[in-house]
């Protein structure tokens, strides 16, 4: 046990890491209820829901609506295939193939380059074959190519832990290959799977350095708030990262209830 | 007709023979132990016969019919695993129905059953819990009835008792013995412990090294042990030399007497064990041989020999059982 000052110490680390991790979110958080003739800055000038009003009117910049749509259609697409992928593959990989293993560290390697190269790679290849790069074909490609891997690894360390002895009481008690999967190995995996359809929603919906050189002519939500912080300034921008934030927790939130109800009903 | 018979079967694994060419019988509605140290094949003969593991040579008969091809659910046989393999997901009541689950019984009907097999292993009361709500006796008791519920002709247990405390694992096995009498089913259940071997089995079949060493009933093994394996495995036994081969005596039939005639070994006491109703006395002659003698209680009380003395170890040499070399 660390002895009082020790203590205290720790104490005042944590609460400097807490207040360095939400500190800035929050600050965008209040300033986000600027009264309508505040600025960008402190001090708050009144109190009100006008940016937030403005966010869902024309803009003289920028286009709200529609690049929130196309991260929220982008992020559901990632997420669905995310899952459905790594699950697959995490089957597979329980058994040694021929060339598991290559394919596991080319899959692993996407990880360790630099986001902006492999987002630069797609980018140039679409252009070489004279494809039209668009945020639901290159770019969702792009950050499948940082999901995917995440979603492996968490899969790998699932089965990893599961029992074998399982499957084999499943088929001993008559279950096809179909059937074991069906009642056995997808509902003791489910909460898992539901984690990595979380991590893949929000590493896609705040994606930015493979989405940049990819997204082709229509802006992602990201892309559209780097263009907006050179062109805007007024709080309506920070009323926008209220309203994505506050977004992300809300999905985050139907997730864990989603599976406080499977578990009670389980 | 028997209900399992095994002939030559073989399982290797790459270059290694796991199970080496055995032949065995199981007579209908019978207790068989399959005994042995790690690694003699007791668990890989089990699993083949479950159907979980492939048979690299030989056929599998149950009730006269060749199983050897046959997927788990087809043969009539069901396991139970050693770690249970409870599904952490599912209600007592629903790992139970499990098995009539997949076979498209209707559900009124499979519940209504699984509570009728709750019942039978005394489980009844709990059937709403989840397995991590459940103590480890209780888990097995589950999985017994999981089992049993699909109506195997040959129930397959791996080391059904080894994650008991020892005081539930007594109680654990008369419940078994009881449920195999009642259903009137065979059970095959894999072991390492001889007492536990001894206590059930109708038929106990000590395996070493892949190959069945002898199969008989308890008492024959205990009475007149094949080899000195078998002798040493089973316990109870002095294995001593006696010219080319060896011979085996009981260490409850040896006394503590250097005043009778008859076959008899000098040494020291190395070892003293009170055990409650007897005592364990080893002996240790100069040259390293050893050997020891079970002595009931009030026997030991009225010597006086303590650990270190020079004690002679006796016994009738109509005792002696001559082992196969």
């Amino acid at each position: 046990m660390p002895g009082r000052f020790g203590r205290g110490l720790l104490t005042t680390l944590f609460g400097a890491f807490v207040l360095f991790l939400y500190g800035p979110t929050l600050t965008i958080m209040v300033l986000s209820f600027q009264g309508p003739d505040g600025g960008l800055t402190f001090p708050m000038n009144g109190v009100s829901l006008h940016w937030f009003g403005r966010l869902f009117e024309q803009q003289a910049v920028g286009d709200f609506g529609a690049s929130v749509t196309r991260s929220l259609i982008l992020a559901a697409l990632v997420t669905a295939a995310t899952v459905v992928i790594s699950l697959s593959a995490g089957m597979a990989f329980r058994r040694r193939f021929t060339g598991s293993a290559l394919l596991f560290y080319l899959t692993i390697s996407s990880l360790i380059l630099p986001s902006i190269l492999v987002g630069l790679g797609i980018g140039l290849s679409f252009n070489q074959a004279e494809l039209e790069p668009s945020w639901w074909g290159s770019a969702l490609g792009a950050q499948l190519t940082w999901t995917l891997p995440f979603g492996l690894l968490i899969m790998l360390a699932v089965f990893n832990r599961f029992d074998h002895a399982w499957e084999e009481a499943a088929r001993d008690l008559g279950a096809t290959s179909w059937q074991s999967f069906a009642h056995v190995v997808l509902p003791i995996v489910a909460p898992s799977v539901i984690g990595i359809a979380l991590f893949g929603f929000t590493l896609s919906f705040d994606e930015f350095a493979r989405t940049l050189l990819t997204a082709g002519t229509d802006n992602t939500l990201p892309l559209e708030i780097l263009g907006m912080t050179t062109t805007v300034t007024t709080p309506v921008l920070y009323a926008l990262g209220s309203m994505s934030t506050l977004l992300s927790f809300l999905v985050i939130g139907l997730a864990l209830l989603g599976l406080l109800r499977y578990r009670a009903r389980a | 007709m028997n209900d399992v018979e095994l002939v030559a079967v073989t399982k290797r694994y790459g270059g290694a023979v796991a199970v080496d060419a055995i032949d065995l019988a199981i007579p209908t509605a019978s207790y068989t132990c399959l005994l042995g140290p790690s690694g003699c094949g007791k668990t890989s003969t089990l699993r083949m016969i479950a159907g979980h593991e492939s048979v690299s040579d030989g056929d599998i008969l149950l009730a006269g019919r060749n199983v050897t091809l046959l997927p788990p659910a087809s043969r009539g046989t069901a396991m139970m695993f050693q770690s249970y393999a409870l599904f952490p997901h599912l209600s007592a009541r629903d790992n139970v129905a499990f098995g009539l689950r997949m076979r498209g019984t209707p559900k009124a009907e499979r519940l209504a059953k699984a509570d009728q097999f709750l019942d039978l292993v005394q489980l009844g009361a709990l059937a709403d819990r989840l397995p991590a709500q459940l103590s480890g006796g209780q888990q097995q008791r589950v999985a017994l009835a999981r089992a049993l519920i699909t109506g195997p002709r040959v129930l397959l247990l791996d080391e059904p008792l080894s994650a008991l405390d020892p005081f539930l694992r007594a109680k654990m096995r008369e419940e078994l013995k009881r449920l195999q009498r009642e259903l009137g089913i065979s059970f095959i259940h894999v072991t390492h412990s001889q007492e536990e071997a001894m206590a059930l089995a109708d038929l106990a079949v000590v395996m070493d090294h892949g190959r069945i060493v002898q199969a008989a009933p308890p008492r024959e093994v205990f009475e007149r042990p094949t080899s000195a394996f078998v002798a040493r495995f089973i316990g109870g036994h002095n294995v001593l030399p006696r010219g080319e081969r060896a011979v085996a005596v009981r260490t409850d039939r040896c006394r503590l007497d250097a005043g009778t005639e008859g076959p008899r070994l000098e040494g020291r006491v190395r070892a003293l064990e009170y055990l409650g109703s007897t005592v364990r006395v080893v002996v240790a002659t100069p040259d390293g041989t050893e050997a020891e003698a079970l002595l009931p209680d009030s026997a030991f009380a009225s010597s006086t020999v303590t650990l270190g003395d020079a004690a002679t170890l006796a016994w009738n040499a109509a005792d002696e059982h001559a082992l196969a070399a």
